[in-house]
């Protein structure tokens, strides 16, 4: 059993309260969406058949989501139990950012109602991409709410259930390992068939799965980090830099994998010279780039690594890097051709950061009634 | 240290299977069915009286899109999910000489180009682009459709489009005249913009009769006349003499681009000034599926892979002995 406890406390704080207006505010443009049609919200349009409702809640949210995936590498492969206290609050967040990314891919499904057909075998095409995403994505939200039980089950106090399902339990901490593998690197080969629409800059028609996965799991281990600060200031927690400063050290041989493949693709296909020649695209990809080795400075210093400030920063730098990547591969240098422009309405931004509030809430619900966090021992 | 070079090595390990895995398991380009059939556009016999418009918008049951006060034509601008075919303009500079690329005007249309590796077939999770083995046609079945508008991505021309203002919306993209309830094609006909091409710029018939008369065509020069058929290459309606006004520019467009299309065109002025886009030889779905087939290839790297993990999971979670 784990030493993790409720935290208790109030739940309608202010901030919870503001959430709550930010979630309805999102819940009325949706219904908008759901009346009228997609075009009544979003500013997708002809060339660009993905806003940020694809974007945002499903290519970077569910990166922003691997804080699980990370960890249980970290714990299940390289057999580092010490990492232990930071898995449940890193699973919680997996399972409601991939939950919340299935919503969202859910809603901008444009023939939702047939989204079934996704699992009939007679449907399936084997050769798309999309298929793989969003089966393996759905599989892995089951996985996830699976490996979360334990802390529900320890709640209501069913032992023999909890004992019964820790023995079957590796087998599903083994699939969870396998499936984000698999589909965060899809979510890179997304881009090959779109071809020319993707800027040379972030085109690669070999390496995307390599680069979407070492970013993935890049932005995982940043998050645990994030979380745990986050969570300390909060909640007034156990200090964990200790362990974070660690996950920090995985991070810059990671960073330093995907810059040497990012970089080499570059250069071995001729590409340098477009750093600096692509006008609005050379800043964006110069700024991606200062995003990602902001981490690596710090990371690598072992003093700034051991400062809970320094360390959060990098692990910030580090989520806007990989989100900023995905966002300037598949929106903001994506050209499907003259006559095309897209940025994202009101009423699609409103949608998204509902739904990012609804995270947020249930967050904050479970981790004060379930066992989640490690309480204080000053408490 | 043990983790990072740990990570090192497995982040290496794997890019290095990536790459050479992928190189030795290439998917080649689909070649052209040997009875497909297509369509050729010549941009220089076009008039701009967009008769095909408004044939495709009757067959196809879509209504006209109006822009200002002008009700005589349809003045769509672009495809969308009311309009399958238009007839954009070039112009440049005073517009007066017609098929000049400068100062001068050209017509181009826009439909499904009917590719021979379809882009959108490749990347739809769903089967809901299909194409016909023997025909060669690309086919959307709405009653498949989740509508996650990867094809519209996946599309080089932009050609699918999404019903956006609708509630309850399908994508929309021209089927040759061959859908279910049309089959102009399957019935022995020819396609309604062909039809009623009044100079047969847009031609019916077999993709490898249209590619020998667009070749036939690249061997003329200025000032030779030619007679032109309208109608179905095959059992062409009546011909026309025209006078050559501009040399062809020597490119037929769809011969090869990303795999071929079974609908070409031809012109006197380059493509990319028509709005074409910028195409290699190489489909991006050979591309697409040579990589996902190298990785997920009967599932067998996964199965490894899971076999390997629960074995290593297994391991250190008993050793562990705690959650
Ligand atoms: S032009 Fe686009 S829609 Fe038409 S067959 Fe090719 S990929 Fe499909
Ligand atoms: S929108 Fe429909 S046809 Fe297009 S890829 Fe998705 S499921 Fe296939
Ligand atoms: S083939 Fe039929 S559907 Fe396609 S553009 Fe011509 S008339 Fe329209």
């Amino acid at each position: 059993m784990s030493q993790a406890k409720p935290l208790g406390g109030t739940i309608f704080t202010p901030f919870f309260i503001a959430m709550m207006v930010v979630f309805a505010i999102g819940m009325y443009f949706l219904g908008v969406r759901f009346m009228n049609g997609i075009g009544a919200v979003a500013n997708i349009n002809g060339g660009y058949p993905w806003g940020i409702w694809v974007v945002y809640d499903v290519v970077i949210g569910t990166a922003l989501a691997c804080g699980g995936y990370a960890l249980a590498i970290t714990i299940y492969l390289f057999n580092k139990g010490q990492y232990h206290p930071l898995m449940r609050a890193a699973l919680l967040a997996s399972l409601l950012g991939y939950a919340l990314g299935g919503v969202g891919a859910f809603i901008d499904m444009g023939r939702y109602w047939q989204f079934y057909h996704l699992m009939m075998p007679k449907h399936m095409n084997f050769n798309s991409v999309m298929l793989e995403v969003g089966l393996c994505v759905a599989t892995y939200i089951l996985v996830l709410i699976i490996e979360f039980a334990p802390a529900f089950l320890e709640r209501i106090g069913a032992k023999g259930l909890l004992k019964a399902l820790d023995k079957v339990l590796f087998l599903f901490i083994a699939i969870g390992i396998l499936l984000p593998t698999m589909h965060q690197s899809s979510l890179g080969s997304f881009l090959v068939a779109m071809g020319y629409k993707i800027s040379p800059l972030w085109q690669s028609l070999y390496m995307q799965p390599v680069l979407a996965l070492l970013t993935a799991l890049c932005m995982g281990f940043s998050i645990v980090i994030f979380e745990a600060s986050m969570s300390k200031a909060a909640f007034d927690l156990d200090d964990e830099t200790h362990l974070l400063s660690k996950i920090g050290k995985i991070i810059v041989g990671l960073l330093t994998a995907y810059l040497v493949v990012r970089f080499g693709e570059i250069i071995v296909h001729g590409k340098f010279g477009l750093i600096f020649t692509s006008g609005k695209n050379s800043v964006l990809f110069i700024l991606e780039t200062a995003l990602f080795v902001i981490p690596l400075v710090i990371l690598t210093s072992e003093k700034k690594r051991n400062n809970p400030s320094t360390l959060l920063w990098a692990a910030v730098s580090m989520l806007f890097a990989g989100s900023l990547y995905r966002f300037n591969a598949f929106l903001l240098t994506y050209n499907p051709g003259p006559g095309y422009s897209y940025f994202p309405s009101v009423g699609e931004i409103m949608v998204t950061l509902g739904i990012i509030a609804f995270e947020v809430m249930t967050y904050i619900v479970l981790v004060k009634t379930l066992p989640v966090l490690h309480k204080p021992k000053h408490a | 240290m043990m983790d990072r070079r740990s990570f090192l090595k497995t982040a290496t390990l794997g890019t290095a299977a990536a790459c050479v895995s992928t190189v030795a398991e290439a998917r080649p380009n689909l070649e052209p069915s040997p009875e497909a059939v297509g369509m050729l556009y010549d941009s220089t016999l076009c008039v701009g009286c967009k008769a095909c418009v408004s044939a495709c918008k009757e067959t196809n049951s879509m209504d006209p899109v109006i822009h200002g006060g002008n009700f005589q034509y349809d003045s769509a601008m672009d495809l969308s999910s009311d309009t399958l075919n238009v007839i954009k303009v070039y112009s440049n500079g005073t517009a007066e000489v017609k098929d000049s690329e400068t100062d001068g005007f050209a017509f181009e249309k826009r439909s499904c180009m009917h590719c021979v590796d379809p882009g959108c077939v490749s990347v739809c999770p769903v089967t809901a682009m299909r194409k016909d083995p023997l025909t060669g046609i690309v086919t959307h079945h709405a009653d498949a459709c989740i509508g996650c508008r990867t094809c519209m991505g996946g599309c080089p021309y932009n050609v699918p489009q999404f019903e956006y203002d609708e509630a309850f919306g399908r994508i929309q993209k021209c089927q040759m005249c061959n859908q279910e309830g049309v089959e102009r094609i399957s019935k022995g006909g020819m396609t309604a913009c062909a039809e009623v091409c009044p100079t047969g710029a847009t031609l019916f018939g077999p993709r490898t009769q249209l590619l020998e008369e667009a070749k036939r065509r690249m061997t003329l020069k200025e000032g030779d006349t030619y007679n032109y058929p309208r109608g179905d290459i095959s059992k062409p309606d009546s011909y026309h003499e025209k006078d050559l006004e501009a040399n062809y520019h020597n490119h037929v467009w769809g011969e090869k681009e990303a795999g071929g299309t079974n609908v070409m065109h031809i012109s006197a002025i380059p493509f990319d000034k028509l709005g074409m886009p910028p195409l290699e030889d190489r489909s991006y779905a050979s591309m697409s599926e040579t990589l996902q087939h190298t990785l997920y290839k009967g599932m067998a790297l996964p199965a490894v892979a899971l076999a390997g993990l629960t074995y290593m999971v297994k391991r250190n979670k008993d050793k562990d002995g705690e959650e």
